[in-house]
């Protein structure tokens, strides 16, 4: 087992670095570099030159990625062209809010989403199955701004429960930080449930016709537990999976739900360094998101690696 | 047992099943239905063994299912009674029927491999009916897994639920399943085809493990088997079943013995002959050049695990050899080489006198041509949304180049030599039963005309009667075609039938190796002793006997170890 786990972890290092090799291409072949960024439209070709010098921008572009990644490695993530300062300050809070969403969202839509999924596989094409995949399904049919703009409509302005911006500062203390997250995790909640819920059901489902499945009935089991402690340890590997791609869009792809709620997230932060023409920064997020994705993808076949005797302790 | 008066004998009943009607929804027509339980009663008393026997679609593990008032998916009881202590479990609701399944009437299947849940422990699931039947806690549960544990000689009792399904052999696993259905002391345990999936050497340690387990505990046992042979050993009545219905019953020797019934007396000889017949007098061995020669040929997966060691084997031309083995022993590894899909480590396989190129890429159409191959399971060799024509038809344009006509009156031919009308060819394999599968795979063998044919275990998955029909027409094919074949089976009764050679494979390596007469008649080598031994005889005191005889001779039970 150690040496299947070796060998997926030596499999997420690579894939993180083929990611960074395409970052860096990426803004390379953009036109202009960072020297006609930072001066703008006054440059000279003298100034321009002094400052390729002295960012070292002359090197051929293998050396600057080496230094680009180890540098990013060490923690410094270079400067911001749009305001100078450092990027991993600016990075820093905005990263601990968009996790704090994510994981008030995840919270409660990775359970519920599981539950339900279950209940619907128990009675499968029952009335509790239909109603809740009709209800997933149009959920996640909608744009996300849509079911945003909904609830900010229903629960913000008719209501008066949440508000409606999603203004959160590091001076607030935790209930009022989930006070304020409310609605757009919420917003979230219902984006990524149905995925979730209905891979837990068909992953269910499928491992119910095995005859152990049988035997557990035959045992005299409720349904209930055949199917909690007999089908879904079975199941696990297809639901960790979805599970984790989830997790890795509730960080990475909230951009949106960002906007609508004036929540300043991660995703904020590169949309304004594109706009910028901000290179480093964008730089930045984009290795963190790949990271993350990588990262989760890499925990959730390892969980699945540990959910399976199999593999987990082979003869 | 008290057995003075009809009354005793009254109370000493405890399952009653009258009528039984069971149907089955047929699959893509709505509301239609066909009986699959036709009427059938029983009675079982206390202590006592009732064998249910018949061939596939018989309705016996049906029937075997109703005792714990449970029917599979599609299907319903429509008639009749399943009385219980008392308690009709036709008629009672679910959460009712929960209270009795596992408690008091308990259920072995046929596969412990898949009916044990592979992800949780041993002891979980040994130890589970109890606890939730409320009747022991944990500790007690686990205490009460051990002492089973113990008394089916599993090894090292007081750590053996600690482990996963997937850590301990398929004759250990099956003995679980007893140790499983016995944790609540149930009144009834129906046994669905318990030994069927494994080795005869294993077959004979849990067959007597399970005889013991429910003379001990006074146990009343539904026995349900297409085996005769292995029923006779621990049922007192054997009740033969046909198309849902009830054929004949009686007590165990006279079934055996005195059969009534046309059906029940074809089923006998039929399995008599298996153990019993004599061996055929060696036919004549053709000179010349053998169609296969193996050479000190030895394989391996991966290059980790030898499976095939130093294996030297030859085959004449029309002569049938057949290679048996226990499962693991590298016999359908064997075939694997000589096809060309695992190519050896050393040694050199000749094929009539030219060496024969190691991997399958290598060798020519006609070399491929020459050596055809016949698949244990006819459901999964043939491809569902072909049919049977274009099955058959495909070899034919493949090796030989024929198109339109040609091919359409060579697969008419091809139908007529496996005995199947000719217009099977515009059917689905969906649409034909397991014979008929099986013979349009030997047609799809013969089409290639080849000269040496590898039969793996083609009749292992067949019911005996249809089985037998198999092997009537290879011989008839061999007879025409004077083609030769290489027969893989672990079933001793098809070798006394078929072979000329016999070779004995055992973890890779060949220990024997001859003439069927010599290699099946005394002096034996150990281990060609232990496997023959092992087959289950048409006599009630076979199993005893056995065991009795194994304990003077420990050598040789030892060799199974």
């Amino acid at each position: 087992m150690l040496a299947l786990l070796a060998r997926r972890l030596a499999l997420g290092v690579l894939t993180i670095l083929v990611t960074s090799v395409l970052i860096f291409a990426g803004t390379e072949v953009l036109p202009g570099d960072v020297a006609t960024a930072i001066l703008g439209r006054s440059a000279t070709p003298e100034s321009i030159e002094s400052i390729r010098k002295a960012m070292g921008l002359h090197d051929p572009a293998p050396v600057r990625y080496v230094r680009w990644l180890t540098n990013f490695l060490q923690g410094d993530l270079g400067t911001s062209l749009a305001n100078g300062r450092p990027i991993a300050q600016q990075i820093a809070s905005r990263l601990g809010n968009t996790l704090f969403l994510a994981s008030v969202a995840a919270a409660i839509a990775v359970p519920l989403s599981i539950i339900l999924g279950v209940m619907a596989a128990i009675r499968a094409n029952g009335l509790f199955d239909r109603a809740i995949s009709v209800a997933t399904l149009v959920a996640i049919s909608f744009p996300e701004f849509f079911i945003a703009y909904v609830l900010i409509i229903i629960v913000a302005v008719n209501l008066g429960w949440f508000p409606s911006l999603a203004s959160i500062s590091p001076v607030m203390d935790l209930g009022d930080r989930l006070y304020v997250v409310a609605l757009p995790a919420l917003t979230l909640v219902m984006v990524v449930l149905a995925h979730m819920m209905r891979m837990t059901r068909a992953s269910v489902i499928g491992v119910m016709s095995s005859p152990y499945i049988e035997m557990a009935v035959l045992k005299g089991l409720p349904g209930w537990r055949v199917v909690v402690q007999h089908a879904l340890p079975n199941a696990l590997a297809p639901i960790i999976n979805v599970v984790a791609l989830n997790l890795a869009y509730l960080i990475v792809g909230i951009i949106v739900v960002e906007v609508v709620f004036v929540y300043p997230g991660m995703g904020q932060l590169m949309v304004d360094a594109v706009a910028k023409r901000d290179v480093p920064v964008v730089q930045a997020c984009g290795l963190i998101f790949a990271g993350t994705y990588v990262g989760l993808n890499m925990i959730a076949d390892i969980l699945a690696i540990f959910s399976n005797p199999r593999l987990r302790r082979p003869r | 047992m008290p057995q003075d008066g009809p009354e005793a004998m009254e109370q000493n009943i405890i399952l009653t099943i009258r009528d039984l009607q069971i149907l089955a929804r047929i699959e893509g027509q709505q509301d239609a239905a066909k009986p699959i339980v036709d009427g059938v009663s029983l009675e079982l008393r206390r202590g006592e063994v009732l064998g249910l026997i018949g061939e596939s679609g018989a309705g016996k593990s049906t029937i075997g299912l109703a005792a714990l008032g449970y029917t599979r998916p599609g299907c319903v009881i429509s008639g009749g009674s399943i009385v219980f202590d008392g308690v009709d479990l036709a008629r009672l609701p679910v959460e009712e029927i929960r209270k009795f399944r596992g408690s008091r009437v308990a259920y072995i299947a046929q596969s412990a491999a898949a009916s044990f849940n592979p992800a949780r422990k041993l002891y979980d699931q040994v130890g589970e009916a109890p606890v939730r039947h409320g009747l022991m806690s944990w500790s007690e549960a686990k205490a009460r897994s051990t002492e089973l544990f113990r008394e089916l000689d599993l090894p090292n009792p007081d750590t053996f639920g600690e482990r996963y399904p997937h850590e301990v052999s398929g004759g250990q696993l099956q003995r679980a399943m007893a140790a499983m259905a016995m944790s609540c002391r149930p009144e009834i345990l129906v046994l669905d085809e318990p030994t069927t999936a494994l080795d005869v050497t294993t077959q004979i340690e849990v067959l007597a493990s399970l005889k013991k387990l429910i003379r001990e505990h006074h146990t009343a046992g539904l026995y349900i088997t297409h085996d005769l042979a292995v029923v006779a050993q621990i049922a007192d009545r054997i009740m033969v079943l046909r198309h849902g219905k009830m054929v004949e019953e009686g007590p165990a020797g006279d079934i055996l013995h005195r059969p009534q019934q046309e059906y029940t007396r074809m089923l006998v000889s039929v399995r008599a002959a298996e153990t019993s017949a004599p061996l055929p007098p060696p036919r004549h061995r053709a000179a010349g050049t053998p169609v296969l020669a193996l050479d000190h040929v030895s394989a391996s997966y991966r290059s980790l695990v030898k499976v095939i060691n130093d294996v030297s084997l030859t085959i004449a031309r029309g002569e049938t050899v057949a290679v048996v083995g226990e499962s693991g022993s590298g016999k359908s590894t064997l075939a694997r080489v000589i096809c060309g899909l695992l190519p050896p480590e050393s040694g050199t396989i000749a094929f009539t006198g030219e060496p024969l190129p190691k991997a399958l890429r290598q060798r020519s159409r006609d070399q491929l041509r020459r050596i055809q191959m016949v698949y244990q399971m006819p459901d999964v060799a043939l491809n569902p949304r072909q049919t049977i024509g274009e099955i058959l038809g495909r070899p034919v344009s493949f090796y030989f180049g024929s198109s339109g006509s040609d091919v359409r009156a060579r697969v008419k031919e091809l139908l007529e030599m496996v005995d199947l009308p000719a217009d099977f060819a515009k059917r689905r394999p969906g649409e034909l039963s397991g014979g008929q599968k099986q013979r349009v795979s030997i047609a799809r063998a013969i089409a290639a005309k080849p000269e040496l044919m590898i039969c793996d275990e083609v009749t292992s998955a067949l019911d005996p009667l249809v089985a037998d029909g198999i092997l009537k027409l290879l011989q008839q094919i061999q007879d025409e075609m004077g083609l030769s074949y290489l027969f893989i089976t672990h079933d001793l009764g098809v070798v006394r039938r078929v072979s000329d050679r016999v070779a004995v494979m055992l973890r890779g390596a060949l220990v024997a190796e001859g003439p069927l007469a010599k290699v099946f008649s005394p002096p034996y080598h150990p281990y060609t002793e232990l496997l023959l031994s092992s087959v289950p005889e048409m006599r009630l005191d076979w199993l005893e006997e056995v065991l009795a005889r194994r304990a003077e001779i420990p050598r040789v039970a030892a060799l199974s170890a």
